[in-house]
């Protein structure tokens, strides 16, 4: 674990704001102009071999500044263990894709950009995949309301039949 | 005079959302050159529930019912990476008879999760017979799930700290009996497709993934243990006492159909196998943590004494707290790695719950394996990766 | 030789156009296979040998909305798949009747939501609905019973 932590630091220190422990998981926490960097490295190293991506998840702060967290939690097939990166977003960022370096992050992305709106760049189809193209609003979002800005009706007066 | 020059010109084929073999409501957009599939492009979100934001407003506990019908094939593992998640942010250490308990029912829920998709595979390669044989087999493991939690599918067994019934009288001489005579029939389901001509025919070597790509596309489950990687959750990261039980990781060759389709009927045998394992050394004991904040009073106790009915109005009106804190755990469904994100901000519904869900990541992978095969075999290529639309969408 | 001797030596049934017509209706109702969630597995344990829905006639599901006469909407519905539900409803050959299937698309179920469509009846016309969640093949079996009913009491649609 220590060595794990030692590797890391001297892999990329420069990329890295904080690292934690927490009940067996090692968290970063990096700055978001430096997430495909810091990736790229943990992906390709031979020692470290992050090759595997499981989740990107994004998580809304309402009220805290910056707004967003995106948490990615990779894995390394060698080694089986497993990597958490926090990543800090404020509301109109950018944040660098990191679909080149995992194929699979690709979903995950657009499932973020479809929730909470956070946009990718340089992420190669980018557009809304749970919810239809024309929706308003990203559902996960703290201020949207659950049951959306147009409310789901018991009845309906003018049907269709 | 005879116009001999090809054209060159694509077509586009919708396929879905309402398609008899997508496996529920997924569309595909398949760009075809004559029969061959030149490009395929999944559209998902037409099962789109909203989960994720419905459980943010739910107490701890009523989430449970919310995630059950997220995969409703394998509610037990969606039930179980849940609550393994509250009680890794609680600090919960269940009892080892909680332990055991659950293994069983997630390995039944296993094997019924897969004899669905054998079912189905091979009703949409054209072999109606198998369907009709799995689900004689699946009805008799939900009527074990409807004997210890009342219902057959979505059943909400599994409560945060234990259970709140022990497996009624006469279960295990039942689960037993279905240990018994099961094996038989995974043979019989084998007799009828595993050197069945036509079945190899249109499996053997379709859809190939190879292991660089799985991994690089996040596959996880069967999927990618037929592309030869070796990687299962519960031998590599035992949860809920997976440490204390034998099997094997059943491991294909080539990542083709046919080996997904071995790998999965060889995981049904170790299931039996840790079902085994798990009900002739099933510990006694209780059947939940001793910590009367979590855990429901018993319905006799508060029916009568005054203490445990104001227990019992408080954790079912008010739910109980979780130290805030984030955590990620990770089953292994029988889809492949499910994960749950949890997020606590220190009160009593979950601040954020991030479900990673294995037929997602599978998905993305689909139209690598569509690539350049023939519109005939699309279907053979979907079922094999086993996918829930449920699972994807949420 | 009386009148009745006569029919019935020669095989004649006298019945009114109506009752025959709502016989052969409801003894060989097609459904549409359009599963969506949790309910449409449900649906197959139905016409699985356990249960067997061919003892109702109901046992041919189609995969085209042409050839089917019921749907029976088998799990929640989204707003995205709301529209294409409602196609599939629309290009239904009339004599048409509509399932729905469990607490979700009765009325929503548990998900109150911005996703779920708050009960099928707001896209197509209902006639039976089926509590559960998901029901059981035996109240689904039921609900195709009622719906028999239901079929015995229609006038004659021309």
């Amino acid at each position: 674990m220590n060595n794990l932590i030692e590797k890391i630091k001297e892999k990329c220190s420069n990329k890295i704001v904080d690292i934690q422990i927490c009940k067996n998981n090692i968290i970063l926490l990096i700055k978001p102009e430096d997430i495909v960097m810091a990736c790229r490295i943990l992906h390709d190293d031979e020692d470290l071999a992050y090759d595997y991506i499981s989740c990107i998840s994004g998580v809304d702060y309402l009220g805290k500044e910056p707004r967003f967290m995106m948490v990615y939690h990779i894995y390394s097939m060698k080694n089986k263990n497993r990597l958490t990166i926090n990543v800090n977003v404020p509301e109109n960022y950018s944040v660098p894709s990191v679909s080149s370096i995992w194929t699979g992050a690709n979903w995950f992305e657009r499932e973020i950009f479809d929730m909470y709106g956070i946009k990718f760049s340089g992420h190669p189809d980018l557009k809304r995949i749970l919810m239809p193209d024309d929706w308003k609003g990203y559902p996960l979002r703290k201020d949207y309301p659950l049951e959306g800005y147009i409310p789901a009706k018991w009845t309906k007066q003018d049907r269709p039949w | 005079m005879v116009n001999t020059e090809i054209k060159k010109e694509t077509m586009i084929l919708n396929m879905g959302p309402q398609h008899p073999s997508t496996h529920g409501v997924l569309r595909l957009v398949l760009e075809l050159d004559g029969e061959t599939v030149i490009n395929a492009t999944p559209v998902i979100g037409y099962l789109h529930t909203g989960m994720e934001k419905t459980v943010e407003s739910e107490r701890y506990i009523q989430a449970i019912t919310i995630v059950d019908r997220m995969d409703y094939l394998s509610c037990f593992f969606n039930e179980l990476g849940y609550i393994l998640a509250v009680e890794d942010l609680l600090n919960i250490e269940v009892p080892e008879r909680v332990k055991f308990m659950r293994v069983i029912l997630c390995e039944l829920q296993r094997i019924a999760s897969h004899l669905v998709w054998l079912g189905t595979h091979a009703l949409e390669l054209g072999a109606m017979s198998v369907m009709l044989y799995t689900f004689r087999e699946r009805e008799l493991i939900l009527e074990l799930f409807e004997m210890c939690s009342g219902y057959r599918m979505n059943s909400s067994y599994m409560r945060v700290g234990g259970f709140y019934l022990d497996f009624p009288k006469g279960f295990i001489d039942r689960v037993k009996d279905f240990i018994d005579i099961f094996p038989s029939k995974i043979n019989e389901y084998e007799t009828l497709l595993t050197k069945n001509v036509i079945w190899k025919e249109r499996t053997v070597g379709l859809g190939i993934l190879s292991a660089e790509d799985a991994i690089n596309f996040g596959v996880s489950g069967p999927t990618l243990r037929a592309s030869g990687v070796k990687w299962d959750i519960r031998m590599a990261h035992p949860y809920s006492g997976y440490e204390f039980f034998e099997f094997e990781v059943p491991v294909g060759k080539h990542g083709d159909v046919y080996d997904r389709y071995l790998v999965r009927m060889e995981e049904m045998r170790q299931s039996i196998r840790i079902i085994s394992q798990a009900v002739e050394n099933l510990p006694e004991g209780s059947v939940s943590i001793n910590n009367p904040d979590i855990i429901l009073p018993s319905k006799k106790d508060a029916q009568i004494g005054m203490e445990e009915m104001i227990h019992h109005f408080k954790i079912v009106s008010d739910g109980f707290s979780v130290p805030q804190g984030s955590t990620y755990i990770a089953v292994e469904s029988p889809r492949g790695e499910l994960g749950f994100y949890l997020v606590s901000d220190g009160g009593n519904k979950p601040y954020r719950l991030k479900v990673r869900t294995p037929s997602f990541a599978n998905l993305q992978a689909l139209p690598l394996m569509l690539k350049g095969i023939m519109i005939s075999d699309v279907v053979a290529v979907i079922a094999s990766t086993d996918i829930v639309l449920g699972d994807v969408d949420r | 030789m009386g009148e009745k001797e006569f029919l019935i030596s020669n095989n004649i049934i006298l019945t009114s156009l109506t009752k025959m017509t709502n016989w052969a209706r409801r003894s060989s109702i097609w459904p549409m296979t359009f599963g969506l969630a949790c309910c449409a597995i449900e649906m197959m344990a139905t016409s699985a040998a356990h249960h067997d829905i061919a003892r109702f006639g109901s046992e041919v599901f189609r995969g085209s909305p042409r050839q089917s006469d019921l749907m029976i909407v088998a799990g929640r519905v989204s707003r995205k798949m709301a529209p294409v539900l409602r196609q599939l409803y629309d290009q239904m050959a009339e004599p048409k009747w509509v399932i729905a299937m469990g607490a979700c698309a009765s009325c929503g179920g548990v998900f109150k939501n911005y996703a779920v469509v708050q009960g099928v009846d707001e896209i197509v016309p209902v006639d039976v609905y089926i509590p559960g969640c998901p029901p059981r093949p035996e109240i689904l079996l039921q609900g195709i019973m009622k719906l028999q009913a239901k079929i015995d009491k229609e006038k004659l649609r021309i």
